[in-house]
């Protein structure tokens, strides 16, 4: 908890983006998450995300489940809609909301514990589904807010603070989400915004469903020398293999990266998708490759991080059930009553 | 860059703005805080220790603090630093018990102070408590000097000058008022063991100009003329009155003449508006009583008949900015003015003037008149005789005064004590002490406060206009002054930051309001401004950088716009941000004091 709250006056020169919002436009209330938590960092890295894409606040549409990382939505984004809702069951609400709105930008918000155990089944689920959202996990291997017991994604052998050691085998949602059929996966550490903010940015404009796992250490319960989830084990055993960044379509494309190791990829909206090969043999292309990839890298204690798969041409769910093209709401009485004549000739059909 | 080295006192003491601006270094934020805790008594004493006159500055300051306030550069308004002193002063209870112990057993030292303006009587304040034997001439026959000659009483009550003034003089100085020093000569053969002058810059200048002989009697100077009414030799001024000038004497002198029954007054500046010397407030309170300020106009003739000044006729100039960024004034076109005067007052200037010492006494001077001096410890080519003030190093205002002295009372010591001036001053030092109190408690308040400059309430303008010793500015009253007093940033307690301490999880760059901190890779100092979350462009703000982290980057914090919130503190999981309180010592003579 914090008691002195954070001052509005914000610094001279900061920058104003193309809808004349700065960064603190798209703040939210001051966290109430125990001070150093890697979830803070995610929700400024979301901010500054927003903030650069130029993105209206007010077309959000971000839900949550419970935990930690389910508090985090009160954090960012203050004037979008927002849903906090029961306990492993985001992808239920985000679903609805995206199917009666597709207009709205999706951002779900949740943990290891939501997504991983109490709501695997509907992770997996909206993955198949294949919702144009932007789907993050706050993923600190453990229960914070029930005082740390082991998560579902803690890594087996890894200990407790107390240094009782975790006998069971990890979930991987990466492995999961490349698996159902994300056309867009990553993974990030709360701790190397350079790496996140330019993921999230590439996910939110991507048509479909884009899965970022962030490891996002627990300062109070896993945050010691037994824990493979820790700011340092992480740091240390972090390798990257791709990073993206997102231009929009009128900018101009800018990066310090060697000669040869940045690929440009066209996007239907007219943006650029930008792709920095940091490790030269990795393939983003290949779903399989990737899987693999990241299995193998587990098996070795390693944690592979960036852009780890992505479709430029994936299809969502709106374009597999051919939805209508306008969010619900604005279909009008034409729309929705096509008359009696209409009515008679749909009748006759079952008679 | 190398990292930064907090324990030298000059590093944070340049976060405080206001500290450092200050010639006399008041701690200024320590006193504010005082203030919003209604410890005026202790707010005034802090102000009395460095100094020496708050009731009198509280009013009088040239106030070099405001225009550095954080505050105008996170807001643009400044806290009302120098109205807060006022407040201290009016509000103060019983200081008698706080003064300095003066021990009837004397040193064996005898110091003589030329001129009773601020300068000697600090250095008199400063000297006595050691056992110095203090001799104080001056040929008014009160002591004050220019506060009380040239200061009106409209801002300057004399009561409050008084109090200051006698408090010193009460310390047990000999005083020697009323007479005329006409030779240095003299006063060095009454064999003091040092001199110090503090006799300030008492010539105003003249203008030479076309008819200026015809009309001596109708001319006045600025200074001259504000001392005699001081002092009660003129109580009033009938008919026009011109001003010449562009200074805060200026403004006391049109503002005077008005309330000593002039007819019209306006003041008459050669130089554009912007580029007057006066304070902005002194231009604002004149032109707020009415008084027009005419600018760009040259004076070219006094016009006169049978002996009776008419008026004053003027050149029109515009000011056209050079390719070096100065004003330069070329003829506008215009015909020339006249505007009709019974009576002029000269307010361009005063110059240093010693023509009672003489220049076989082994005090060198300069071209300009001023006194060859060492700028430590104000010593003269004679060793046995330092300068201040004024008449040090041409006119300034009565904080450098204070300033000067205390350095000149350091000096005065270690030379009558044979110590060695330079190597054998006291040092200046720094203490850090932490504010955190417990998980969110901090020992001061660390809140952001929104509101701008609060406005100081004034006397009615009709009162004010009609009786020279009516005090214009009411100041701030005790609720005023408390909320004034919120928006002191308390740029003192520090932003403290412990490396080894540090997880780097980013809390503090995420929650920082202002943008200061990052951490980046290491460089020179000129490019790493560059590298940070918001661009360090204002280089006269230093960059606290740390040692290398685990991850080979370093802490940046630029200290340009921080608010001391504290929220970096409070967000760190670790401890590695402290706020820390950080006391600057600046030396003073107390400082040998058992």
């Amino acid at each position: 908890m914090t008691f002195v709250a954070k001052p509005k006056v914000h610094h001279p020169k900061l920058p104003v983006n193309e809808i004349g919002l700065t960064r603190r436009d798209y703040e939210g209330s001051v966290s109430t998450l125990c001070a150093g938590c890697g979830h803070d960092s995610v929700s400024a890295a979301i901010v500054q995300a927003c903030a650069e894409l130029s993105l209206p606040p007010h077309r959000f549409a971000k839900v949550s489940g419970i935990g930690c990382s389910s508090k985090t939505p009160s954090y960012f984004l203050n004037k979008s809609h927002g849903f906090n809702s029961v306990h492993g069951r985001m992808p239920s609400v985000m679903t609805g909301s995206n199917l009666a709105n597709r207009d709205l930008i999706g951002v779900g918000v949740s943990g290891d514990g939501d997504s991983a155990s109490i709501g695997f089944g509907q992770f997996a689920h909206i993955v198949r589904r294949r919702i144009n959202m932007l789907y993050l996990v706050d993923n600190n291997g453990t229960y914070g807010l029930t005082k740390g017991q082991f998560s579902a994604t803690n890594d087996k052998g890894s200990t407790s603070k107390k240094g009782v050691p975790n006998l069971y085998e990890p979930i991987d949602l990466v492995s999961s989400a490349l698996q159902i059929g994300a056309s867009f996966v990553a993974r990030s550490f709360s701790g190397d915004k350079k790496q996140l903010v330019p993921l999230i940015k590439a996910a939110l404009m991507h048509k479909g469903m884009a899965f970022i796992d962030v490891i996002s250490p627990c300062v109070a319960f896993n945050n010691h020398s037994g824990s493979t989830k820790s700011y340092e084990f992480v740091r240390d055993h972090i390798h990257n293999v791709m990073d993206a960044d997102l231009i929009m379509a009128h900018k101009e494309v800018t990066a310090d990266y060697a000669e040869g190791s940045r690929e440009d990829v066209a996007m239907p909206d007219g943006s650029t998708l930008q792709l920095y090969k940091v490790d030269a043999d990795y393939d983003p292309y290949d779903r399989v490759g990737a899987l693999n990839y990241v299995q193998r890298m587990q098996e070795k204690g390693e944690v592979v991080t960036g852009l780890l798969y992505v479709d430029p041409n994936a299809v969502e769910c709106h374009d597999i059930m051919d939805t209508v093209s306008q969010p619900l709401n604005e279909l009008t009485e034409a729309d929705l009553c096509p008359g009696s004549d209409t009515l008679e000739a749909l009748n006759q059909r079952y008679r | 860059m190398e990292p930064t080295n907090i324990f030298d006192p000059n590093y944070f003491h340049k976060v405080v703005d206001c500290q450092w601006a200050c010639p006399a270094h008041t701690p200024v934020p320590e006193y504010i805080r005082l203030i919003a805790q209604e410890r005026y008594t202790e707010a005034y004493m802090l102000n009395w220790d460095s100094n020496v006159f708050p009731g009198v500055l509280g009013r009088t300051c040239d106030r070099p603090c405001e225009p550095a306030c954080r505050r105008v550069r996170t807001e643009e308004t400044p806290v009302a630093i120098c109205r807060l002193k006022r407040v201290a002063a009016d509000n103060k209870g019983d200081v008698t018990a706080f003064m300095p112990h003066v021990p009837s057993e004397k040193n064996g030292k005898r110091v003589a102070l030329i001129g009773a303006g601020p300068a000697s009587l600090a250095v008199a304040r400063d000297l006595l408590p050691l056992g110095y034997e203090v001799h104080l001439f001056e040929q008014d026959e009160k002591g004050g000097g220019f506060m009380r000659s040239q200061i009106p009483a409209f801002r300057l009550p004399e009561e409050v000058l008084d109090e200051e003034v006698d408090r010193i003089l009460d310390m047990g100085v000999h005083c020697h008022f009323g007479q005329e020093i006409t030779s240095m000569k003299a006063m060095m053969d009454m064999n003091f063991d040092a001199y110090f002058v503090g006799t300030g810059a008492p010539r105003g200048r003249d203008l030479e100009l076309k008819g200026r002989e015809a009309v001596d009697k109708h001319i006045h100077i600025g200074i001259d003329w504000l001392s005699s009414v001081a002092f009660g030799h003129i109580t009033e001024m009938k008919g026009k009155v011109i001003v010449m000038g562009g200074g805060n004497t200026a403004m006391d002198c049109c503002r005077t003449s008005l309330r000593m029954g002039a007819e019209s007054v306006s003041v008459v500046v050669r130089s554009a508006f912007e580029v007057m010397k006066a304070s902005e407030w002194e231009k604002d309170d004149a032109m707020r009583e009415g008084i027009p300020i005419i600018n760009n106009r040259p004076p070219k003739e006094f016009v006169h008949k049978d002996g009776k000044l008419q008026g004053i006729i003027f050149e029109c100039v515009t000011p056209v900015k050079g390719e070096d960024g100065r004003l330069r004034y070329e003829p506008s076109g215009e015909p020339d003015v006249f505007i009709e005067a019974d009576h002029v007052l000269m307010a361009i200037g005063q110059d240093n003037h010693c023509p009672w010492i003489e220049r076989d006494l082994g005090i060198e001077f300069d071209k300009w008149d001023c006194p060859t001096l060492n700028e430590v410890t104000l010593q003269t080519t004679n060793p046995k005789v330092f300068f201040g003030g004024d008449s040090a190093f041409g006119p300034e205002n009565i904080i450098w005064a204070s300033a000067h002295a205390h350095r000149a009372a350091i000096s005065i010591h270690l030379f009558c004590q044979g110590q060695d001036l330079i190597t054998d001053r006291p040092p200046e030092g720094v203490n850090l002490i932490s504010t955190k109190m417990g998980m969110h408690e901090w020992a001061y308040d660390a809140e952001h406060d929104d509101a701008r400059r609060h406005i100081v309430p004034l006397v009615e303008k009709k009162s004010a206009l009609t009786n020279i010793r009516v005090e214009v500015e009411l100041g701030f009253d005790q609720v005023l002054a408390s909320k004034e007093a919120q928006r002191c940033l308390n740029c003192d307690v520090q932003t403290v930051f412990t490396e080894n301490l540090c997880i780097e999880c980013d809390a503090c760059v995420d929650i920082c309001p202002m943008d200061c901190i990052s951490f980046v890779a290491n460089e020179e100092e000129e490019s790493l401004r560059q590298q940070l979350t918001a661009p360090a462009d204002n280089v006269d703000q230093d960059i606290y950088v740390s040692n290398v982290l685990p991850t080979t980057r370093v802490m940046v914090k630029d200290e340009d716009v921080c608010l001391h919130c504290g929220l970096c503190a409070e967000r760190c999981p670790t401890n590695a941000w402290d706020m820390q309180r950080s006391i600057v010592h600046i030396p003073q003579l107390g400082s040998y004091a058992e």
